[in-house]
């Protein structure tokens, strides 16, 4: 077997058990109160360390570039209350059209 | 009902086409690192997670060993085990259906998931954003093989890489806003504050596992 087999059957075996680790063992299961009221929060701000790590993380480094203003006309439009299509799509030009001039 | 559904599958798509670019980078990143084409499709198909896969194929491409890359490829991922538990509430239904499932457990189906307050649209939410981005990340690594050549800067030149995070802020943005939005702005501040922080000190992945700490902003849950 080639490495790239070995690496391939390695990590996709091992992900998949850390994927279903949750859905296997506690899936569909009420939690109870104190971790339910707990997990109703984590949503906040798993998707705000979403938005950071996507618009600001190079693989361990910090770097502020054109995504940076793609993500502040997101949030304009969404102020607009713009439809989520166009959210994107304008993130998408606004970073397209800030590196096109830089 | 049905405008529920419409939404969701909305979202879906576009958390899809938002990822869909770098679906085409690993494949020209497999190309690179030697990486037959049915390799790039193994790797999207049955590890199907995004920066393990890349980490994995970077290690292989720089001729490290298998232990390496599997060890870096998990320890990127370690956040799925988080999800899973998050997740779990909303995936019922006999095991083999849930095994079935966990195939699907990713940074965009949770995201999609858990902007659904009611428990049965957080399934639908799932599966939705999950099969979206499936089909589309599989396709796009197959396309991204093909068109090694053409090289990876035009996901930089085209802005694509900021169709992501503007993804992520339209689906977190209904807990930020009105009066009941006001610990969701201070949960929210503190994950981002927490995830910008460890950036730098933590490898990948890492940073947004830390950032459920950021619950704690607002007290214990009563």
């Amino acid at each position: 077997m080639s490495a790239t087999v070995v690496v391939l059957v390695g990590l996709s075996v091992g992900t998949y058990l850390l994927k279903a680790a949750g859905p296997l063992l506690l899936g569909g299961r009420r939690l109870p109160p104190m971790v339910d009221a707990l997990s109703n929060r984590i949503p906040a701000a798993l998707l705000a360390a979403l938005v950071v790590v996507s618009t600001i993380a190079d693989g361990g480094d910090v770097v502020v570039d054109a995504r940076f203003v793609g993500v502040i006309v997101a949030g304009v439009a969404l102020r607009l209350r713009a439809p989520f299509v166009v959210v994107v799509v304008a993130a998408v030009a606004a970073t397209a059209a800030v590196r096109a001039i830089a | 009902m049905a405008p529920e559904r419409a939404r969701i599958i909305r979202q879906a798509l576009s958390v899809g086409f938002a990822v869909a670019p770098f679906g085409v980078v690993f494949g020209v990143a497999c190309a690179d690192a030697g990486l037959s084409w049915l390799d790039a499709a193994g790797f999207s198909t049955l590890t199907f997670a995004g920066s393990s896969q890349f980490a994995a194929v970077d290690v292989l491409g720089d001729g490290g060993t298998a232990t390496a890359a599997i060890g870096a490829g998990l320890l990127l991922n370690l956040r799925s085990l988080a999800f899973g538990v998050i997740l779990a509430p909303a995936l019922d239904g006999p095991w083999w259906k849930r095994a079935a499932m966990s195939q699907l457990v990713i940074d965009e189906s949770t995201a999609v998931a858990t902007a659904q307050d009611d428990l049965r649209w957080r399934r639908y939410g799932f599966l939705a954003g999950g099969l979206a981005v499936f089909v589309l990340w599989n396709l796009c690594t197959l396309l991204g093989v093909a068109l090694a050549s053409v090289g990876d800067d035009f996901v930089r030149e085209w802005g694509l890489d900021a169709a992501a995070p503007a993804a992520f802020l339209a689906l977190l943005w209904p807990r930020l806003v009105g009066p009941a939005g006001s610990d969701g702005r201070r949960i929210a501040a503190a994950g981002a504050l927490i995830a910008a922080v460890t950036i730098p000190f933590t490898p990948p992945g890492v940073p947004i596992l830390a950032a459920t700490l950021g619950v704690l902003a607002v007290g214990r849950p009563r």
